[in-house]
Protein backbone atom coordinates (compact mmCIF):
# COMPACT_ATOMS: atom_id res chain seq x y z
CA UNK A 1 0.00 0.00 0.00
CA UNK A 2 3.16 2.36 0.84
CA UNK A 3 4.76 1.39 -2.53
CA UNK A 4 1.81 2.08 -4.48
CA UNK A 5 1.07 5.88 -3.30
CA UNK A 6 4.62 6.83 -4.33
CA UNK A 7 2.79 6.90 -8.01
CA UNK A 8 0.53 9.94 -7.34
CA UNK A 9 3.26 11.71 -5.38
CA UNK A 10 5.79 11.45 -8.14
CA UNK A 11 3.15 12.19 -10.64
CA UNK A 12 1.93 15.51 -9.15
CA UNK A 13 5.81 16.34 -8.15
CA UNK A 14 5.78 16.29 -12.40
CA UNK A 15 2.57 17.96 -12.52
CA UNK A 16 4.08 21.43 -9.79
CA UNK A 17 7.63 21.40 -11.31
CA UNK A 18 6.91 23.83 -14.21
CA UNK A 19 4.50 25.51 -11.76
CA UNK A 20 7.39 25.59 -9.51
CA UNK A 21 9.56 27.17 -11.97
CA UNK A 22 7.11 29.85 -13.08
CA UNK A 23 6.80 31.15 -10.11
CA UNK A 24 10.47 31.37 -9.00
CA UNK A 25 10.87 33.27 -12.42
CA UNK A 26 8.86 35.83 -11.09
CA UNK A 27 10.55 36.24 -8.12
CA UNK A 28 14.03 37.15 -10.25
CA UNK A 29 15.27 40.12 -11.48
CA UNK A 30 15.66 39.98 -15.34
CA UNK A 31 19.63 40.44 -14.98
CA UNK A 32 19.48 37.11 -12.41
CA UNK A 33 17.33 35.42 -15.16
CA UNK A 34 19.81 36.27 -17.92
CA UNK A 35 22.99 36.07 -16.19
CA UNK A 36 22.23 32.23 -15.79
CA UNK A 37 20.93 29.24 -14.02
CA UNK A 38 19.55 29.65 -10.51
CA UNK A 39 17.52 27.17 -8.70
CA UNK A 40 15.98 29.97 -6.57
CA UNK A 41 15.79 33.44 -6.67
CA UNK A 42 19.33 34.92 -5.56
CA UNK A 43 17.77 38.49 -5.21
CA UNK A 44 14.43 38.27 -4.49
CA UNK A 45 12.18 40.74 -5.96
CA UNK A 46 8.59 41.90 -6.41
CA UNK A 47 9.58 44.61 -9.13
CA UNK A 48 7.51 42.28 -12.01
CA UNK A 49 4.39 42.53 -9.56
CA UNK A 50 4.54 45.75 -8.69
CA UNK A 51 4.58 46.59 -12.39
CA UNK A 52 1.52 44.59 -13.44
CA UNK A 53 -0.67 45.90 -10.69
CA UNK A 54 0.27 49.90 -10.86
CA UNK A 55 -0.40 49.59 -15.33
CA UNK A 56 -3.42 49.52 -16.55
CA UNK A 57 -2.71 47.85 -19.57
CA UNK A 58 -1.67 44.66 -17.69
CA UNK A 59 -4.38 44.89 -15.00
CA UNK A 60 -7.33 45.57 -17.65
CA UNK A 61 -6.31 42.69 -19.01
CA UNK A 62 -7.37 40.71 -16.05
CA UNK A 63 -10.52 42.29 -15.42
CA UNK A 64 -11.29 41.96 -18.80
CA UNK A 65 -10.92 38.04 -18.56
CA UNK A 66 -12.98 37.66 -15.43
CA UNK A 67 -15.88 40.49 -17.13
CA UNK A 68 -16.11 37.85 -19.93
CA UNK A 69 -15.87 34.55 -18.13
CA UNK A 70 -18.53 35.81 -15.68
CA UNK A 71 -20.75 37.05 -18.48
CA UNK A 72 -20.02 33.80 -20.16
CA UNK A 73 -20.83 31.62 -17.06
CA UNK A 74 -23.89 33.38 -16.61
CA UNK A 75 -25.46 32.81 -19.87
CA UNK A 76 -24.30 29.03 -20.69
CA UNK A 77 -25.88 28.30 -17.28
CA UNK A 78 -29.33 30.05 -17.73
CA UNK A 79 -29.68 28.55 -21.56
CA UNK A 80 -28.67 24.86 -20.56
CA UNK A 81 -30.55 24.69 -17.50
CA UNK A 82 -33.96 24.28 -18.76
CA UNK A 83 -32.41 22.70 -22.38
CA UNK A 84 -31.30 19.88 -20.13
CA UNK A 85 -34.45 19.36 -17.78
CA UNK A 86 -35.60 18.56 -21.56
CA UNK A 87 -33.51 16.34 -22.77
CA UNK A 88 -33.00 14.65 -19.71
CA UNK A 89 -37.00 13.78 -19.02
CA UNK A 90 -39.03 14.60 -22.48
CA UNK A 91 -38.52 12.48 -25.78
CA UNK A 92 -39.31 15.03 -28.28
CA UNK A 93 -39.02 14.78 -32.33
CA UNK A 94 -35.36 15.52 -33.14
CA UNK A 95 -34.01 14.94 -29.48
CA UNK A 96 -30.81 12.51 -30.46
CA UNK A 97 -30.26 14.52 -33.18
CA UNK A 98 -30.36 18.26 -31.22
CA UNK A 99 -28.07 16.39 -28.69
CA UNK A 100 -25.90 15.17 -30.95
CA UNK A 101 -25.52 18.18 -32.87
CA UNK A 102 -25.18 20.52 -30.08
CA UNK A 103 -22.11 17.68 -28.76
CA UNK A 104 -20.19 18.51 -32.37
CA UNK A 105 -19.81 21.81 -31.63
CA UNK A 106 -17.69 21.03 -28.54
CA UNK A 107 -15.83 19.47 -31.94
CA UNK A 108 -14.91 22.37 -34.03
CA UNK A 109 -11.54 23.22 -33.91
CA UNK A 110 -11.71 26.92 -32.27
CA UNK A 111 -9.08 27.61 -35.91
CA UNK A 112 -12.01 27.31 -38.30
CA UNK A 113 -13.65 29.73 -36.40
CA UNK A 114 -11.51 32.55 -35.88
CA UNK A 115 -11.50 34.85 -38.92
CA UNK A 116 -15.58 34.27 -39.47
CA UNK A 117 -16.52 35.16 -36.10
CA UNK A 118 -14.09 38.09 -36.59
CA UNK A 119 -16.47 39.28 -39.88
CA UNK A 120 -19.61 37.68 -37.86
CA UNK A 121 -19.13 39.75 -34.51
CA UNK A 122 -18.18 42.73 -36.46
CA UNK A 123 -20.89 42.62 -38.80
CA UNK A 124 -23.47 43.14 -35.85
CA UNK A 125 -20.79 46.10 -33.91
CA UNK A 126 -20.07 43.70 -31.26
CA UNK A 127 -16.13 43.91 -32.10
CA UNK A 128 -14.02 44.76 -28.83
CA UNK A 129 -17.19 44.01 -26.37
CA UNK A 130 -16.90 41.62 -23.44
CA UNK A 131 -19.80 40.21 -24.51
CA UNK A 132 -19.00 39.27 -27.78
CA UNK A 133 -16.05 37.16 -26.14
CA UNK A 134 -18.91 35.86 -23.44
CA UNK A 135 -21.13 34.58 -26.83
CA UNK A 136 -18.91 33.51 -28.85
CA UNK A 137 -17.38 31.04 -26.03
CA UNK A 138 -20.94 29.81 -25.52
CA UNK A 139 -20.32 27.84 -28.80
CA UNK A 140 -18.39 25.63 -26.75
CA UNK A 141 -19.53 25.86 -23.19
CA UNK A 142 -23.15 25.41 -23.59
CA UNK A 143 -23.22 21.98 -25.18
CA UNK A 144 -20.78 21.18 -22.42
CA UNK A 145 -23.16 22.61 -19.62
CA UNK A 146 -26.10 20.71 -21.22
CA UNK A 147 -24.07 17.44 -21.27
CA UNK A 148 -23.08 17.88 -17.89
CA UNK A 149 -26.38 19.08 -16.47
CA UNK A 150 -28.18 16.56 -18.15
CA UNK A 151 -25.93 13.66 -16.29
CA UNK A 152 -26.27 15.24 -13.33
CA UNK A 153 -30.63 15.70 -13.54
CA UNK A 154 -30.49 11.99 -15.14
CA UNK A 155 -29.75 11.30 -11.16
CA UNK A 156 -32.77 13.01 -9.83
CA UNK A 157 -35.87 10.18 -9.56
CA UNK A 158 -38.60 11.12 -11.79
CA UNK A 159 -40.98 10.68 -8.82
CA UNK A 160 -39.82 14.45 -7.38
CA UNK A 161 -41.56 16.01 -10.32
CA UNK A 162 -44.53 14.02 -10.14
CA UNK A 163 -44.61 14.29 -6.08
CA UNK A 164 -44.57 18.17 -6.88
CA UNK A 165 -47.05 18.61 -8.89
CA UNK A 166 -49.57 16.32 -7.15
CA UNK A 167 -48.89 18.58 -4.42
CA UNK A 168 -50.21 21.62 -6.88
CA UNK A 169 -46.78 23.16 -7.55
CA UNK A 170 -46.36 25.28 -10.50
CA UNK A 171 -43.64 24.36 -12.59
CA UNK A 172 -41.81 27.58 -12.71
CA UNK A 173 -41.70 27.27 -8.41
CA UNK A 174 -40.88 23.69 -8.49
CA UNK A 175 -37.79 23.82 -10.85
CA UNK A 176 -36.24 27.15 -8.45
CA UNK A 177 -37.57 26.05 -5.21
CA UNK A 178 -37.00 22.05 -5.68
CA UNK A 179 -35.47 20.67 -8.32
CA UNK A 180 -32.29 23.45 -8.27
CA UNK A 181 -31.27 22.33 -5.13
CA UNK A 182 -31.80 18.63 -5.76
CA UNK A 183 -29.17 19.47 -8.22
CA UNK A 184 -26.85 22.44 -6.79
CA UNK A 185 -24.28 19.71 -7.06
CA UNK A 186 -24.68 19.77 -10.58
CA UNK A 187 -24.70 23.19 -11.36
CA UNK A 188 -21.52 24.23 -9.49
CA UNK A 189 -19.76 21.74 -11.10
CA UNK A 190 -21.37 22.72 -14.94
CA UNK A 191 -20.34 26.96 -13.41
CA UNK A 192 -16.75 25.44 -12.85
CA UNK A 193 -16.56 23.83 -16.52
CA UNK A 194 -18.14 26.62 -18.25
CA UNK A 195 -15.21 29.00 -16.05
CA UNK A 196 -12.69 26.78 -16.76
CA UNK A 197 -12.67 26.82 -20.57
CA UNK A 198 -14.06 29.89 -20.93
CA UNK A 199 -10.86 31.19 -19.10
CA UNK A 200 -8.17 29.05 -20.57
CA UNK A 201 -9.37 29.74 -24.45
CA UNK A 202 -7.51 32.46 -25.81
CA UNK A 203 -7.84 32.34 -29.76
CA UNK A 204 -10.97 33.30 -30.10
CA UNK A 205 -10.82 35.91 -27.30
CA UNK A 206 -8.03 37.43 -29.14
CA UNK A 207 -9.69 37.50 -32.77
CA UNK A 208 -12.72 39.27 -30.87
CA UNK A 209 -10.82 41.89 -28.97
CA UNK A 210 -8.86 44.77 -29.60
CA UNK A 211 -8.14 47.46 -26.80
CA UNK A 212 -11.25 47.81 -24.60
CA UNK A 213 -11.75 43.88 -24.14
CA UNK A 214 -8.77 42.46 -24.44
CA UNK A 215 -7.88 39.75 -22.13
CA UNK A 216 -5.12 39.06 -20.02
CA UNK A 217 -3.51 36.37 -22.04
CA UNK A 218 -3.36 38.35 -25.29
CA UNK A 219 -1.62 41.40 -23.48
CA UNK A 220 0.96 38.98 -22.53
CA UNK A 221 1.60 37.19 -26.03
CA UNK A 222 2.05 41.33 -26.83
CA UNK A 223 4.67 41.81 -24.01
CA UNK A 224 6.39 39.00 -25.05
CA UNK A 225 7.06 39.44 -28.93
CA UNK A 226 7.43 43.25 -28.34
CA UNK A 227 9.04 44.60 -25.75
CA UNK A 228 12.10 42.46 -26.04
CA UNK A 229 12.80 39.30 -23.39
CA UNK A 230 10.88 40.60 -20.09
CA UNK A 231 10.49 36.91 -18.96
CA UNK A 232 10.35 37.68 -15.27
CA UNK A 233 7.32 40.18 -16.14
CA UNK A 234 5.69 37.45 -18.03
CA UNK A 235 5.83 34.50 -15.70
CA UNK A 236 4.57 36.56 -12.99
CA UNK A 237 1.59 37.70 -15.33
CA UNK A 238 1.65 33.70 -16.17
CA UNK A 239 1.60 33.39 -12.12
CA UNK A 240 -1.52 35.60 -11.58
CA UNK A 241 -3.59 33.65 -14.08
CA UNK A 242 -3.25 30.46 -12.24
CA UNK A 243 -5.05 31.99 -9.21
CA UNK A 244 -8.42 32.54 -10.19
CA UNK A 245 -8.70 28.81 -11.33
CA UNK A 246 -7.25 27.76 -8.30
CA UNK A 247 -9.48 29.21 -6.05
CA UNK A 248 -12.82 27.70 -8.21
CA UNK A 249 -11.66 24.55 -8.10
CA UNK A 250 -11.68 25.10 -4.11
CA UNK A 251 -15.04 25.50 -4.28
CA UNK A 252 -15.98 22.43 -6.06
CA UNK A 253 -13.61 20.12 -4.73
CA UNK A 254 -15.61 17.16 -3.17
CA UNK A 255 -17.78 17.19 -6.42
CA UNK A 256 -14.46 17.61 -8.93
CA UNK A 257 -14.31 13.66 -9.79
CA UNK A 258 -18.06 13.26 -10.78
CA UNK A 259 -18.23 16.62 -12.39
CA UNK A 260 -15.23 15.32 -15.08
CA UNK A 261 -17.16 11.70 -15.66
CA UNK A 262 -20.42 14.80 -16.81
CA UNK A 263 -22.35 13.52 -14.14
CA UNK A 264 -22.76 10.21 -15.53
CA UNK A 265 -21.28 7.49 -12.80
CA UNK B 1 -39.28 5.91 -18.67
CA UNK B 2 -39.56 9.65 -20.42
CA UNK B 3 -43.10 11.10 -21.54
CA UNK B 4 -43.31 12.54 -24.88
CA UNK B 5 -43.73 15.61 -24.78
CA UNK B 6 -43.35 18.41 -28.23
CA UNK B 7 -43.51 21.67 -26.06
CA UNK B 8 -39.88 20.25 -24.49
CA UNK B 9 -38.37 22.53 -27.44
CA UNK B 10 -39.60 25.44 -26.10
CA UNK B 11 -37.09 24.71 -23.22
CA UNK B 12 -35.05 23.85 -25.51
CA UNK B 13 -35.08 26.91 -28.06
CA UNK B 14 -32.62 29.41 -26.41
CA UNK B 15 -29.90 27.55 -26.50
CA UNK B 16 -30.93 26.52 -30.01
CA UNK B 17 -30.90 30.23 -31.06
CA UNK B 18 -27.50 31.08 -29.40
CA UNK B 19 -25.03 28.19 -30.69
CA UNK B 20 -27.23 28.63 -34.31
CA UNK B 21 -25.91 31.62 -34.05
CA UNK B 22 -22.38 30.89 -33.08
CA UNK B 23 -22.35 27.75 -35.39
CA UNK B 24 -24.52 28.67 -38.38
CA UNK B 25 -23.64 31.48 -39.88
CA UNK B 26 -19.89 31.36 -39.23
CA UNK B 27 -20.00 28.21 -40.91
CA UNK B 28 -21.88 29.29 -44.15
CA UNK B 29 -19.20 31.74 -44.19
CA UNK B 30 -16.60 28.80 -44.63
CA UNK B 31 -18.99 27.29 -46.89
CA UNK B 32 -19.22 30.14 -48.93
CA UNK B 33 -15.22 31.17 -49.06
CA UNK B 34 -14.25 27.39 -49.65
CA UNK B 35 -15.82 27.68 -53.83
CA UNK B 36 -14.87 31.27 -54.25
CA UNK B 37 -11.25 33.35 -54.72
CA UNK B 38 -10.84 36.54 -53.75
CA UNK B 39 -8.25 39.07 -53.89
CA UNK B 40 -9.40 41.71 -51.16
CA UNK B 41 -11.90 44.26 -51.55
CA UNK B 42 -14.41 42.16 -51.35
CA UNK B 43 -14.20 41.00 -55.00
CA UNK B 44 -14.86 36.92 -55.68
CA UNK B 45 -15.08 34.61 -58.18
CA UNK B 46 -16.47 31.18 -58.48
CA UNK B 47 -13.84 28.56 -58.03
CA UNK B 48 -16.50 25.18 -57.42
CA UNK B 49 -14.18 22.93 -55.95
CA UNK B 50 -10.78 23.50 -57.35
CA UNK B 51 -10.18 24.41 -53.20
CA UNK B 52 -10.94 20.97 -51.99
CA UNK B 53 -9.28 19.12 -54.99
CA UNK B 54 -5.92 20.92 -54.79
CA UNK B 55 -5.90 20.35 -51.10
CA UNK B 56 -6.41 17.00 -51.05
CA UNK B 57 -3.48 16.44 -53.47
CA UNK B 58 -1.55 18.69 -51.74
CA UNK B 59 1.75 17.47 -49.66
CA UNK B 60 1.70 20.02 -47.49
CA UNK B 61 -1.87 18.88 -46.21
CA UNK B 62 -0.88 15.46 -45.90
CA UNK B 63 2.07 16.42 -43.90
CA UNK B 64 0.42 18.29 -41.70
CA UNK B 65 -2.60 15.94 -41.04
CA UNK B 66 0.11 12.97 -40.71
CA UNK B 67 1.57 14.86 -37.88
CA UNK B 68 -1.78 15.43 -36.63
CA UNK B 69 -2.53 11.50 -36.30
CA UNK B 70 0.79 11.16 -34.64
CA UNK B 71 0.89 13.63 -32.16
CA UNK B 72 -2.83 12.77 -31.33
CA UNK B 73 -2.09 9.16 -31.42
CA UNK B 74 0.86 9.47 -29.01
CA UNK B 75 -0.51 11.30 -26.58
CA UNK B 76 -3.55 8.96 -26.75
CA UNK B 77 -1.31 6.43 -25.86
CA UNK B 78 0.11 7.74 -23.46
CA UNK B 79 -2.26 9.79 -21.49
CA UNK B 80 -4.99 6.87 -21.19
CA UNK B 81 -2.80 4.38 -19.53
CA UNK B 82 -0.67 6.40 -17.42
CA UNK B 83 -4.04 8.06 -16.14
CA UNK B 84 -5.48 5.02 -15.48
CA UNK B 85 -2.63 3.68 -13.06
CA UNK B 86 -2.64 6.81 -11.65
CA UNK B 87 -6.39 6.66 -10.69
CA UNK B 88 -5.65 2.77 -9.38
CA UNK B 89 -2.91 4.25 -6.90
CA UNK B 90 -4.69 6.74 -5.64
CA UNK B 91 -6.43 6.37 -2.20
CA UNK B 92 -10.08 5.75 -2.10
CA UNK B 93 -10.89 8.11 0.89
CA UNK B 94 -9.07 10.29 3.50
CA UNK B 95 -8.08 13.79 4.00
CA UNK B 96 -5.59 13.15 1.08
CA UNK B 97 -8.34 12.75 -1.53
CA UNK B 98 -9.25 16.16 -1.86
CA UNK B 99 -5.87 17.30 -2.00
CA UNK B 100 -4.92 15.17 -4.88
CA UNK B 101 -7.42 16.38 -6.80
CA UNK B 102 -7.03 20.18 -6.66
CA UNK B 103 -3.09 19.30 -7.38
CA UNK B 104 -4.17 17.55 -10.00
CA UNK B 105 -6.87 19.84 -11.67
CA UNK B 106 -4.22 22.65 -11.55
CA UNK B 107 -2.49 22.24 -14.66
CA UNK B 108 -6.15 22.65 -16.47
CA UNK B 109 -6.79 25.36 -15.43
CA UNK B 110 -4.08 27.49 -16.65
CA UNK B 111 -5.13 29.60 -19.88
CA UNK B 112 -3.56 27.66 -22.98
CA UNK B 113 -0.81 30.32 -23.94
CA UNK B 114 0.35 30.32 -20.31
CA UNK B 115 0.98 27.04 -20.39
CA UNK B 116 3.16 26.89 -23.51
CA UNK B 117 4.86 29.94 -22.48
CA UNK B 118 5.72 28.31 -19.00
CA UNK B 119 7.03 25.25 -20.48
CA UNK B 120 8.71 27.34 -23.01
CA UNK B 121 10.31 29.07 -19.88
CA UNK B 122 10.85 25.67 -18.84
CA UNK B 123 12.96 24.13 -21.90
CA UNK B 124 15.09 27.35 -22.13
CA UNK B 125 18.47 25.07 -22.75
CA UNK B 126 20.59 28.07 -20.40
CA UNK B 127 18.08 29.04 -18.29
CA UNK B 128 15.42 26.83 -17.67
CA UNK B 129 14.87 24.20 -15.12
CA UNK B 130 14.62 21.11 -17.89
CA UNK B 131 16.68 22.94 -20.24
CA UNK B 132 19.96 23.18 -17.75
CA UNK B 133 19.06 19.60 -16.54
CA UNK B 134 19.08 18.46 -19.66
CA UNK B 135 22.07 19.91 -21.20
CA UNK B 136 24.20 20.26 -17.84
CA UNK B 137 23.56 17.43 -15.92
CA UNK B 138 22.72 15.00 -17.75
CA UNK B 139 24.73 16.06 -20.76
CA UNK B 140 22.12 15.53 -23.25
CA UNK B 141 22.09 18.24 -26.13
CA UNK B 142 18.70 19.51 -26.32
CA UNK B 143 17.32 22.42 -27.72
CA UNK B 144 13.80 22.47 -29.49
CA UNK B 145 14.51 25.65 -31.42
CA UNK B 146 17.05 23.17 -33.45
CA UNK B 147 16.05 19.46 -33.01
CA UNK B 148 12.50 18.67 -34.83
CA UNK B 149 12.86 15.75 -31.98
CA UNK B 150 13.48 17.44 -28.92
CA UNK B 151 10.96 19.84 -29.95
CA UNK B 152 8.11 17.33 -30.57
CA UNK B 153 9.49 15.05 -27.20
CA UNK B 154 8.43 18.95 -25.73
CA UNK B 155 5.30 19.14 -26.69
CA UNK B 156 4.19 15.89 -26.66
CA UNK B 157 5.72 15.86 -22.62
CA UNK B 158 3.24 19.47 -22.09
CA UNK B 159 0.54 17.83 -23.01
CA UNK B 160 0.38 14.50 -21.22
CA UNK B 161 1.60 17.33 -18.28
CA UNK B 162 -1.35 19.17 -19.23
CA UNK B 163 -4.08 16.47 -19.94
CA UNK B 164 -3.32 13.26 -18.12
CA UNK B 165 -4.97 14.28 -14.98
CA UNK B 166 -8.60 14.69 -17.01
CA UNK B 167 -8.21 10.99 -17.52
CA UNK B 168 -6.92 10.29 -13.79
CA UNK B 169 -10.47 12.21 -12.67
CA UNK B 170 -12.89 10.28 -14.82
CA UNK B 171 -10.90 6.71 -14.14
CA UNK B 172 -11.24 8.22 -10.54
CA UNK B 173 -14.40 8.67 -10.99
CA UNK B 174 -15.35 5.50 -12.12
CA UNK B 175 -13.81 3.45 -9.70
CA UNK B 176 -15.12 5.08 -6.50
CA UNK B 177 -18.46 4.05 -7.99
CA UNK B 178 -17.74 0.90 -7.29
CA UNK B 179 -19.22 -1.03 -4.00
CA UNK B 180 -16.78 -2.76 -1.42
CA UNK B 181 -18.81 -5.98 -2.44
CA UNK B 182 -17.73 -6.42 -5.48
CA UNK B 183 -14.08 -6.24 -3.99
CA UNK B 184 -14.78 -8.74 -0.80
CA UNK B 185 -16.47 -11.06 -3.39
CA UNK B 186 -13.60 -11.11 -5.53
CA UNK B 187 -10.70 -11.91 -2.37
CA UNK B 188 -13.53 -14.31 -1.47
CA UNK B 189 -12.92 -15.80 -5.21
CA UNK B 190 -9.19 -15.85 -4.39
CA UNK B 191 -8.92 -13.24 -7.48
CA UNK B 192 -5.51 -11.99 -8.28
CA UNK B 193 -4.91 -8.43 -8.34
CA UNK B 194 -4.77 -8.09 -12.48
CA UNK B 195 -8.07 -10.25 -12.83
CA UNK B 196 -9.69 -7.67 -10.28
CA UNK B 197 -8.80 -5.05 -12.74
CA UNK B 198 -9.91 -6.91 -15.69
CA UNK B 199 -13.19 -8.22 -14.42
CA UNK B 200 -14.19 -5.70 -12.01
CA UNK B 201 -12.76 -2.55 -12.88
CA UNK B 202 -12.35 -2.13 -16.09
CA UNK B 203 -15.92 -2.44 -17.12
CA UNK B 204 -16.93 -0.31 -14.87
CA UNK B 205 -14.44 2.50 -16.25
CA UNK B 206 -15.55 1.50 -19.19
CA UNK B 207 -17.82 4.54 -19.82
CA UNK B 208 -16.10 7.28 -18.21
CA UNK B 209 -12.96 5.92 -20.45
CA UNK B 210 -15.17 5.97 -23.55
CA UNK B 211 -15.72 9.88 -21.94
CA UNK B 212 -11.98 10.45 -21.75
CA UNK B 213 -11.10 9.45 -25.04
CA UNK B 214 -13.65 11.35 -26.72
CA UNK B 215 -12.69 14.61 -25.45
CA UNK B 216 -8.86 13.74 -25.33
CA UNK B 217 -9.45 13.32 -29.11
CA UNK B 218 -11.43 16.25 -29.91
CA UNK B 219 -9.07 18.52 -27.33
CA UNK B 220 -5.33 17.46 -29.06
CA UNK B 221 -6.89 17.22 -32.50
CA UNK B 222 -7.88 20.88 -32.03
CA UNK B 223 -4.90 21.91 -30.19
CA UNK B 224 -3.28 25.24 -31.21
CA UNK B 225 -2.35 27.76 -28.43
CA UNK B 226 -0.01 25.73 -26.47
CA UNK B 227 1.93 23.99 -29.62
CA UNK B 228 2.19 27.53 -31.64
CA UNK B 229 3.96 29.43 -28.05
CA UNK B 230 5.64 26.54 -27.33
CA UNK B 231 7.48 26.30 -30.96
CA UNK B 232 5.74 28.22 -33.66
CA UNK B 233 5.17 25.08 -35.23
CA UNK B 234 9.03 24.64 -35.96
CA UNK B 235 11.85 23.85 -35.97
CA UNK B 236 11.13 24.43 -39.65
CA UNK B 237 7.58 22.60 -40.53
CA UNK B 238 8.49 20.04 -37.98
CA UNK B 239 5.94 20.79 -35.24
CA UNK B 240 3.23 22.35 -37.78
CA UNK B 241 -0.31 20.48 -36.41
CA UNK B 242 -2.94 20.82 -38.63
CA UNK B 243 -4.38 23.37 -36.51
CA UNK B 244 -1.82 25.96 -36.93
CA UNK B 245 -1.27 25.48 -40.75
CA UNK B 246 -4.59 26.32 -40.94
CA UNK B 247 -4.01 29.72 -39.27
CA UNK B 248 -0.67 30.18 -41.01
CA UNK B 249 -2.71 29.62 -44.44
CA UNK B 250 -6.28 32.17 -43.17
CA UNK B 251 -4.47 35.01 -41.19
CA UNK B 252 -0.58 34.51 -42.03
CA UNK B 253 -1.10 34.34 -46.11
CA UNK B 254 -4.75 35.59 -45.78
CA UNK B 255 -5.74 32.57 -48.81
CA UNK B 256 -9.68 32.45 -47.56
CA UNK B 257 -10.91 29.96 -50.37
CA UNK B 258 -7.97 27.32 -49.36
CA UNK B 259 -8.55 28.04 -45.76
CA UNK B 260 -12.05 26.81 -45.60
CA UNK B 261 -11.72 23.90 -47.66
CA UNK B 262 -9.30 23.08 -45.26
CA UNK B 263 -11.42 24.11 -42.55
CA UNK B 264 -14.18 21.94 -43.73
CA UNK B 265 -12.07 19.24 -44.07
CA UNK B 266 -10.45 19.17 -40.80
CA UNK B 267 -14.14 19.56 -39.32
CA UNK B 268 -15.29 16.82 -41.13
CA UNK B 269 -12.60 14.51 -39.84
CA UNK B 270 -12.97 15.32 -36.18
CA UNK B 271 -17.07 14.95 -36.36
CA UNK B 272 -16.26 11.65 -37.92
CA UNK B 273 -13.74 9.91 -35.63
CA UNK B 274 -15.98 11.26 -32.96
CA UNK B 275 -19.72 10.16 -34.29
CA UNK B 276 -17.85 6.43 -34.07
CA UNK B 277 -17.46 7.62 -30.05
CA UNK B 278 -20.80 8.80 -29.86
CA UNK B 279 -22.06 5.78 -31.12
CA UNK B 280 -19.72 3.27 -28.73
CA UNK B 281 -21.17 5.56 -25.59
CA UNK B 282 -24.76 6.10 -26.39
CA UNK B 283 -24.64 2.01 -26.92
CA UNK B 284 -23.72 1.80 -23.22
CA UNK B 285 -25.85 4.13 -21.88
CA UNK B 286 -28.72 1.85 -23.65
CA UNK B 287 -27.94 -1.43 -21.65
Amino acid sequence: MRKRSLIPIIYILFLLLPIYWLVAMSFKTTNEILAGFSLFPQTFTLDNYTTIFTDPTWYWGYINSIIYVSLNTVISLAVALPAAYAFSRYRFLGDKTLFFWLLTNRMAPAAVFALPFFQLYSAVGLFDTHIAVALAHCLFNIPLAVWILEGFMGGVPKELDETAYVDGYSFPRFFLTIFLPAIKAGVGVAAFFCFMFSWVELLLAKTLTAVEAKPIAATMTKTASSAGYELGLLAAAGTLTIIPGAIVIYFVRNYIAKGFALGRV
Amino acid sequence: MKTENQKAWFFVAPVLVLVAFNALIPMMTVVNYSVQETFGNNVFFWEGLRWFEELLASERFHAALGRQFLFTGIILAIEIPLGIVIALAMPRKGPWVPVCLVLMALPMLIPWNVVGAMWNIFALPDIGLLGYLMNTTLGIDYDMTQSPFAAWATIITMDVWHWTSLVVLLSYAGLVSIPDAYYQAAKIDGASPFKVFRYIQLPKMKQVLTIAILLRFMDSFNIYTEPFVLTGGGPGNATTLLSIDLVKIALGQFDLGPAAAMSLIYFAITLLVSWLFYTLMTKDDAK
